[in-house]
Order: C-alpha cells, then structure tokens, then sequence
C-alpha cells in the first residue's frame, strides 16, 4: 500500500514538470509583448526596457522557465502586474472562497447523485427510474452558466428573495445572511456532479446487481440491507473516482459560474487576470489549480487502492 | 468477420443465435436503432435544428445584426418580434437561429478534430505498445493534469479571443481522453485470439491495423466522441460567455448570453432565452449518443 502510494507520487512530478512547462509556454506563445501591453505607447524606451530588465523579460527562453520554476517551487508566484500585491496573496484568499462554494456543492453533488442513481437502479424500468434518468441527463445537458442566470432570474430578480451578486462576507460563512449568498451559486455548481455521479452509480449497480454474487447474498439468506452494503461496496471504487475528478472540476472549471455570480473566487481571479494581461497572476492560477487537480487524482487513487486492493498494481 | 467479433456478446449461446440470424452487425445496429423512438425523435431534433441553421434566411423574417434604439429589450410576446429583442433592439429569434451557426460550428468542430487527431494516436499508441504507448500515454497525462474547461480556458485567455482559437482550445482540450479511451480499446482488441491468428497467418502490421483492429475499435470511439460534443457545446458557449470565444457583433448563443446579463435586471426571461437553445442541443446530443451506445451494444 505504502509502495503504490509512493510510486503514484513519484509518478505526479514528471507529470507537474511538464504542465509547468506547457504553462510557460503557453505565456510565450501570448501575442504582442507584455510590457508593450503594460505601458502607454509614449513612455521612452529606456523605462520599459528597464521593466524588462526587472521582470527579467530580457533572459532566453530557457533561463526565463528554470527562473521561474525554480521560483514557484519555493513558494514565491511573484507580484501581480496589475495590483504589485503578491500573487500568492491574491491567489490563496481566491481559492479559499472557492472553497466555500466547491465543498458544499460537491456535498450536496454527491449525496444527491448517489442516491438518485442507487433509487434508480433498485427500482429498475419503473417510473422512479425514468424519472432519475431524466433528472440525470437534465443535469449533464444543463449549461450551468445558463442556470446561474436563470435562477438569479427567478429568486433574486422576479422573487427578490436571494442575493444575485457576490460574496457578502469574508471567510467562513457565520450567519444566515451569509448562507443566503451561497445557496444559488452552490445549487448551480452542484447540477453537474449530480448528473454525471448518478448516472454512473445507475449504471454500476445495475451491473453489479445483475451478477452472481448477489443471488448467492440471497440465497444465503441476507437481509436486503445487507445486501445493499454489497452492492455499494462494489460500487464505491469508481463512483470515489469520479467524485474526485468531478471535485477538481468544481475547483478548476468554477470560472464559469463565478463569473455570473461575481464571486471573488480563483476562477473569478483569472478572469480579472485574463482581461488586465495579468500574466503572473494568470500563469500562477493556472499552474496551482492543475497542481491541485492533480493532488486530488493522487488522493482518490490512493483511496481507491484502499477500498479495492485489486487496484493496487 | 471482424465486425462480428465487435458485437461478440459474453454468452456463447446469444453470439450462436446472432450468428445464426444470418444479419451483419450494422444491420442489427440498425434495427435496434429503429426501435429506439427517443432516439429516433432527437435526431430528428437535431436534424430540424441544423436545418434551420443552415437556411437560417428562411426561418426568420427580421435581420440579426440590424437594430434599433426605439425597440431596445421588447418583452416575450411583442407582436413582430415574439420572442423579444435585445439590448441594441436586434429581433432575438432571428439572432438566436443565426447564432446556432456559430455555436454548432464551435461545438462539433472540435470534438470532429480530436477524433481524428486523439483517434489516431491512441489507435497508434495500442498497437504499437512498448516506447510509442509510453510516449504518447506519458503527455496526454500532462494534458490530463487540467480540468478540461481549465485547459480551454487557459489557452484562450492567453492565445487571445475568437472562433480559431476556441476550436484550437476544445480541440486539445478533447484529444486526451479520445486519447485514452481508444488505446484501451485498442489494447483491448489487439489481444484477441483472432489478432494473433492473422499475425500467425502472416498478415502485415498494417493489414492487420486495418482490418482487424480498426473495425473493432471505431464503433466505441465514434460513440464516445458523439458523448463529448453535448459538453463540447456548453463548453464552447461558455469561452463566449467569458468573452474568451467568438467576439461580437457576432451572433452566437454564448455571447448573446453574456450580452444580455446587464439586462437580467430588465427583461428576465428575454436575457435568459439563449440559453435555452444551448441546453436542447446538449440535451439531444447527449440522448443520441445514450442511443448509439445502446443500438452499437458499446461499453466503455
């Protein structure tokens, strides 16, 4: 176990190495030149150049990435062209109010996703089924973005119930004011994971029920609870799979969503970066996020192999 | 001979019945397919919808980029303009069929492109095993490392905004998991027993890739790329959304989308409308490709 844990770290390093890379390269291949972008045209060559020196824009390309890297490494995401406060700074509040969101949205996700899929797989081709199915596929087909707008609609523009836009608050939600500003933005988020982790929890039990091992519980006489903890067991190693990645994406892909509910999170941070050029900020959001989509993958293999020694190869 | 062994069922006794009814694979494909009423009435959607994109004049009566002050965000319902206008007045169904070019453009473009380009490297990758797998496995891991709307997002906030790079963005975005999905089915199929007895039998490398793996492995990848366009859909509305796809005055549901949000607080439903397009195509695509899978008997 502790082997296979540590070959799956060893194995992220190369894999980091080279999104480190494509990030760094992907900043290159940007048009135009940064501190051409930065300063008015009509400021004298002498003091972007001296810019250059101080971004040191003036390095090869190679110097430039280990610089960089080797930065990064320690700690140090530099400053943000846009605000001179540190990246690090910006950036880890920014995550943390993702937080906020992605947590009780993955919760609310998940919980919903495994009990509609596990409902619907019990009560196989009757209208319970239909309906979850439907319900599922409703929830992949949604553009999530659309259905933030949608319920901003409704609750805070028709209703006047809820607030549209923002946080409200710092840190850890204390009050029911606060909670209020979550509700849309989290309902919104988890519509996603509920479709894709009930679809596959039908999908997986359905199978599992089909097989011999389950007739044999029968028939050995269990009860139908403990037929279930079987059934779920089997079950669990792939829908924690898909939990995990449908987690990262919650963290990674919550620009969208943010954005229509002006939430100071990470993917609301790149979107500011985006729009002001803020390549620090940008290129720092970019690699942390895969490096936590990553560390997720790492942590729900790891559990995987826990549950299902099988995977343990 | 190939295209049975696609359709191989686990129990001997269904496969001898099949084989007995004398009918090809495809041919049974296409019976279950004609029994699949939802199926069969999505595609129709879909059909109905790409018509009227294609010969969007003839669908509409007003022209989607010419507005006018006097008739800024008309209410659903407004005579002449029954679905409303939008925030510069412009008729919102007539950019609403317009903007379905784009949108189905942005949304199947890309996933066609890592078909071709993902299919390609994972058939490659799970034939050839050894240092090539390794090779081509090894990177699609660094691409993997993103979430897929994070990698889309990261090359074209960066590349710059616009319809060439949103289809560049979505298509890296898709190539890796085309990538794997087809090396593990081709991985799969190469070691069948009938693989090794064309090789015994002298086949080359290529005839064998040809027909023997090709035929095996392109239903399960046709059948997983249909699954990736309903998200390549909602992921290319959304770079528009962003600002990040194509730029206006285009027409195209995302954009409209973002364009119409200052309005929400005006007309609701009108800013909301062009969403609705976005979610029945996803919608129908999803429902197809939930067919194909079941008519092709495709397990992934």
């Amino acid at each position: 176990m502790w082997g296979y844990t540590l070959r799956r770290l060893l194995y992220a390093v190369p894999v980091l190495l080279g999104v480190s890379m494509l990030v760094f390269a992907l900043i290159q291949l940007a048009p135009g030149d940064v501190v051409d972008i930065l300063v008015p045209p009509e400021v004298p060559k002498e003091i972007a150049d001296d810019l250059r020196r101080r971004f040191r824009l003036d390095e090869p390309v190679y110097i430039q990435y280990v610089a960089w890297l080797s930065r990064l490494l320690v700690g140090d995401f530099g400053i943000s062209f846009f605000t001179n406060r540190p990246v690090a700074e910006e950036l880890f509040g920014a995550l943390g109010n993702t937080l906020v969101l992605a947590l009780p949205a993955a919760v609310l996700g998940f919980l919903l996703g495994v009990l509609l899929g596990a409902l619907a797989a019990y009560n196989h081709d009757t209208w319970l089924d239909k309906l979850f199915s439907a319900t599922a596929i409703i929830g992949v087909s949604l553009p999530h973005y659309w259905v933030g707008i949608v319920l901003v609609a409704i609750f805070a523009v028709v209703l006047n119930m809820l607030p549209a836009q923002g946080m409200g608050f710092e840190g850890i939600p204390t009050s029911w004011e606060h909670v209020q500003h979550l509700i849309l933005p989290v309902v919104t988020l988890s519509l996603i994971p509920m479709g894709v982790i009930s679809r596959l929890v039908r999908a997986n039990v359905l199978e599992i029920l089909s097989q011999e091992f389950v007739g044999t519980l029968h028939a050995k006489g269990l009860m139908n609870r403990r037929v279930l903890y079987h059934t779920l067991k089997n079950a669990a190693p792939s829908a924690l799979a898909l939990m995990g990645l449908q987690f990262g994406y919650l963290l990674g892909g919550s620009i969208l969503v943010e954005t229509v509910f002006n939430w100071p999170g990470s993917g609301g941070l790149m979107n500011l970066a985006i729009f002001r050029r803020d390549v620090p900020v940008l290129s720092a959001t970019i690699v942390v996020l895969a490096t936590i989509f990553v560390v997720i993958n790492i942590l729900v293999d790891v559990l995987q192999a826990l549950i299902d020694p099988r995977m343990r190869r | 001979m190939a295209d049975a062994a696609a359709a191989l069922p686990a129990d001997p006794a269904v496969a001898l019945k099949r084989a007995q009814q004398g009918k090809s694979y495809w041919q049974r494909v296409w019976e279950r397919l004609r029994d699949d009423k939802v199926t069969l009435a999505v595609i129709g959607v879909l059909v109905v919808l790409l018509a009227m994109v294609v010969f969007a004049p003839w669908f509409t009566v007003h022209d989607p980029y010419t507005g006018s002050a006097l008739r800024r965000l008309k209410p659903i319902g407004t005579p002449g303009h029954w679905l409303g206008t939008d925030e510069v007045g412009r008729d919102l169904w007539s950019r609403m069929v317009y903007g379905g070019r784009l949108s189905l453009l942005a949304g199947v473009v890309p996933v066609f492109l890592a078909l071709l380009i993902g299919g390609f490297l994972g058939v490659l990758a799970g034939f050839t095993g050894g240092l090539v797998n390794s090779a081509i496995m090894r990177l699609t891991d660094v691409l993997y490392a993103f979430p897929s709307i994070l990698l889309a997002i990261a090359i074209t906030g960066i590349l710059g905004a616009g319809l060439q790079n949103t289809i560049l963005a979505l298509t890296i975005s898709f190539i890796p998991p085309v990538i794997r999905i087809s090396e593990s089915v081709t991985t799969q199929v190469r070691h069948l027993d009938f693989v090794e007895a064309a090789r015994a039998s002298g086949a080359r490398p290529l005839t064998i890739m040809r027909y023997h793996i090709l035929n095996n492995v392109l239903g399960p990848i046709l059948v997983y790329a249909t699954s990736l366009i309903s998200i390549c859909i909602i992921l290319a509305a959304g770079l528009s959304f962003l600002g990040l796809g194509v730029t206006p005055p285009s027409a195209e549901w995302g954009l409209m989308l973002n364009n119409l949000r200052q309005a929400l607080w005006v007309s609701p439903f009108v800013a909301a409308l062009p969403g609705v397009m976005i979610f029945i195509t996803s919608m129908c695509f999803n429902l197809m490709s939930d067919g194909l899978r079941q008519a092709m008997d495709v397990r992934l």
